[in-house]
């Protein structure tokens, strides 16, 4: 479980590096940030939710059954207010999305 | 290193969700009383965060349902009585009806600050089961932080780390820690102090020790700090060998009750069998007969999804994202819950005062053995079940035990003419405090590479825990003989820690986790070594005396750590309904 961040994207703004629980993201001298400690990430998600250029997104490492999917989140315009939008990027190249309403409650 | 000596009237260690509400209350209650006095000066309040409040605690990914809610027809006597028999009797009442009976109120402020709470045609909240109430929580930690930000008085102090207390006379007058990243020792003088640091994750050998080693339940970053820093300072703590393990969907460690309470999903072996019926239902009953059906042979474990409709389905996919976003990936690159049983495991044992009780040793108000420390949230022992609203009141009623307390050394500084805020009139941080502080760390910073790394010792410590002390490995079994040479072992590590080099604060900070996990782990062996029983199976499966002993164990197990030693104190339980618990001896 780890993220990779997608240093043509990043804007350099830091958000991501501020958020961080563990402090494991960091902004080299370019201005891009990268995760200085891929295996210490919790899987929060924090810094995908952050990114306003989505370019982060994250993965299930293999030994706890991943199969190359990565994930990243953006904010869509919905009918009433924004919605985020979950897209799965599985390894045949196909996308999956699944879009949540922050103003609507779990079922469960 | 840059010093840097700040002074404030209340400072909270650590902003996870005990610790900004405490903030949050502490400036409310203050800001109330000064408009009816007509002050200017209000309470000065600092939180130090090791991260960033925003995102911080357990709470970093969000949270599904509030747990602990007096739901309609019951009653805060209701919710005691469950907790009680969770753990078997070893829980404290009064601390448990002192939370009990601000869950609705909490929740209510909650939802005034935005959190979204699912409610019926009649404005009711849908509640899930007696006790639990459906919510959106993915962004509640910002919707705290939000709350910190506007509260008046406030400074917060993010990514500084927070590692050993100053307490001189068994009074605390401060705390040290260190920026990250900013090349700055910060030496914090403070009236009462409030620790909300979380409970231990990392003592044990976690489920999947490579490259997903921090794809865990609990967040990996708690590292027992505040135990660890009470514990050598001589503070009574209680219950440590009450270990939590959590019940959890295998590999992506996410949570089992949306499955079980939100579908109905039973617990069945490979045979298809419902096996839960046979072990019981308390929280550790349900981690040990997945223990034992593996051990017998009866092995895989699942919670039973298939058949679920296609609308139930969308739902969990959806309800994980909010919480445990790597379930729904497992779903979407594999089968979907309504094609395939989900697996289950049980975790390695964590230290968690939220959920079962280990913790300081502390009265209703929150006050733990050492005066001006108060403690809230996981740890604060002594009060299991707490959760995300247990969590909020033991914040409260700290942030209002702390401000009486301030308030009693504001009366203190009038008698002796110098009434000004934010100075401490019992006592200081001393200079030399000081520079030993800083020397230790510019040790670690100037040792040489050597072969011992905070990684490498921490998995040593990881492995020794998990074969000697009831880890994994062993089903969560121990016997006074492993306890031994998991203790051994780990004073061998700890001898180690002190050669260990770091390049920057970052690693310096990793060096601290570490002492602080050796500390509890210290503390950890000495209870499991205590309490001659088994009470909760797998939670503490002592294998020398396989069964529970009322007449000797229905005993807190407390300890103390006095002049090198830790002292084992058997204290008696409270009574039925008691509300009050003087802990002072």
């Amino acid at each position: 479980m780890s993220i990779i961040i997608d240093q043509g994207k990043c804007i350099g703004c830091r958000r991501c590096h501020d958020v961080c629980p563990g402090t494991l993201i960091k902004i080299n001298e370019k201005k891009k940030a990268f995760i200085k400690y891929p295996k210490d990430c919790w899987g929060c998600t924090s810094c995908i939710k952050e990114c306003p250029v989505h370019a982060i997104s994250f993965f299930l490492g293999e030994d706890i059954g991943g199969k190359g999917c990565k994930v990243h989140t953006e904010k869509v315009k919905g009918e009433k207010n924004d919605i985020v939008r979950w897209f799965f990027e599985l390894n045949d190249g196909s996308v999956k999305t699944i879009d949540i309403d922050p103003k609507k409650s779990n079922k469960y | 290193m840059k010093i840097e000596r700040l002074k404030t009237d209340l400072l909270i260690i650590g902003g996870g969700t005990a610790g900004c509400y405490a903030a949050i209350t502490a400036a409310s209650n203050a800001a109330g009383k000064n408009a009816a006095e007509n002050r200017d000066a209000g309470l000065k309040i600092l939180v130090v965060e090791k991260a960033n409040i925003k995102r911080s605690g357990c709470l970093a990914a969000g949270v599904n349902a509030l747990n602990a809610y007096i739901t309609e027809g019951r009653t805060p006597r209701d919710y005691v009585e469950y907790a009680k028999k969770d753990a078997d009797g070893i829980v404290r009442e009064d601390l448990l009806y002192s939370i009990s009976e601000k869950f609705n109120e909490v929740t209510a402020h909650l939802e005034k600050l935005g959190l979204v709470i699912l409610k019926d045609k009649d404005g009711k909240y849908v509640t899930r089961g007696n006790r639990n109430i459906k919510i959106n929580g993915e962004n509640i930690k910002p919707i705290l932080a939000a709350a910190v930000a506007k509260a008046p008085n406030v400074q917060v102090l993010n990514h500084v780390n927070i590692f050993d207390f100053s307490v001189h006379d068994n009074r605390i007058d401060g705390a040290f820690g260190f920026g990250i990243e900013n090349d700055t020792f910060y030496a914090i003088e403070a009236g009462a102090v409030i620790i909300a640091t979380g409970g231990a994750a990392g003592l044990y050998r976690p489920n999947n020790p490579g490259f997903s080693r921090h794809k865990m339940w609990y967040p990996p970053f708690n590292t027992g700090a505040g135990y660890a820093m009470g514990i050598r300072h001589g503070a009574e703590m209680t219950t440590f060998e009450m270990r939590f393990i959590a019940l959890r969907c295998k590999d992506t460690i996410a949570p089992t009750g949306t499955l079980a309470q939100g579908v109905g999903a039973k617990q069945v072996n490979a045979l298809g069998e419902v096996y839960e019926t046979k072990y019981g239902i308390s929280t550790s009953e349900r981690v040990y007969g997945t223990v034992a059906e593996n051990l017998e042979g009866r092995g895989p474990c699942y919670l039973r999804t298939v058949g679920i409709t296609p609308e139930q389905e969308e739902s969990l996919l959806k309800a994980y994202l909010n919480m445990a976003p790597s379930q729904t990936i497992r779903w979407i690159e594999n089968d979907t819950p309504s094609k395939a049983n989900v697996e289950i495991e049980g975790t390695e044992p964590y230290i968690v005062g939220g959920h079962t009780a280990s913790g300081y040793w502390v009265d209703t108000k929150r006050a733990t053995t050492i005066e001006g420390l108060y403690a809230a949230g996981d740890v604060a022992g002594g009060a299991p079940q707490k959760y995300v609203t247990g969590a909020l009141a033991e914040g409260e009623i700290a942030a209002k035990s702390a401000a009486e307390y301030i308030e009693s050394l504001s009366a203190l500084r009038q008698a002796q003419g110098t009434d000004a805020p934010g100075v401490n009139p019992l006592g200081k941080i001393l200079e030399e405090e000081v520079a030993e502080h800083v020397a230790e760390i510019e040790k670690f910073l100037n040792n040489k590479n050597g072969a011992d790394t905070a990684e490498s010792l921490e998995e040593a410590m990881q492995a020794a825990m998990d074969a000697y002390a009831g880890g994994i490995k062993t089903g969560y079994r121990y016997s006074e003989n492993q306890l031994a040479v998991a203790l051994r072992e780990i004073e061998n590590i700890e001898s180690r820690v002190s050669g260990l080099h770091a390049d920057d604060l970052q690693e310096v900070m990793y060096i601290y986790e570490l002492k602080e996990r050796l500390t509890v782990c210290k503390s950890v062996i000495a209870h499991l070594a205590a309490r001659h029983e088994t009470r909760w199976h797998s939670f503490a499966e002592n294998t020398d005396y396989p069964e529970k002993d009322n007449e000797r164990f229905r005993k807190y197990v407390n300890s103390r750590f006095e002049n090198g030693q830790i002292k084992i104190i058997l204290r008696e339980l409270t009574a039925e309904g008691q509300r009050n618990y003087e802990h002072h001896h």
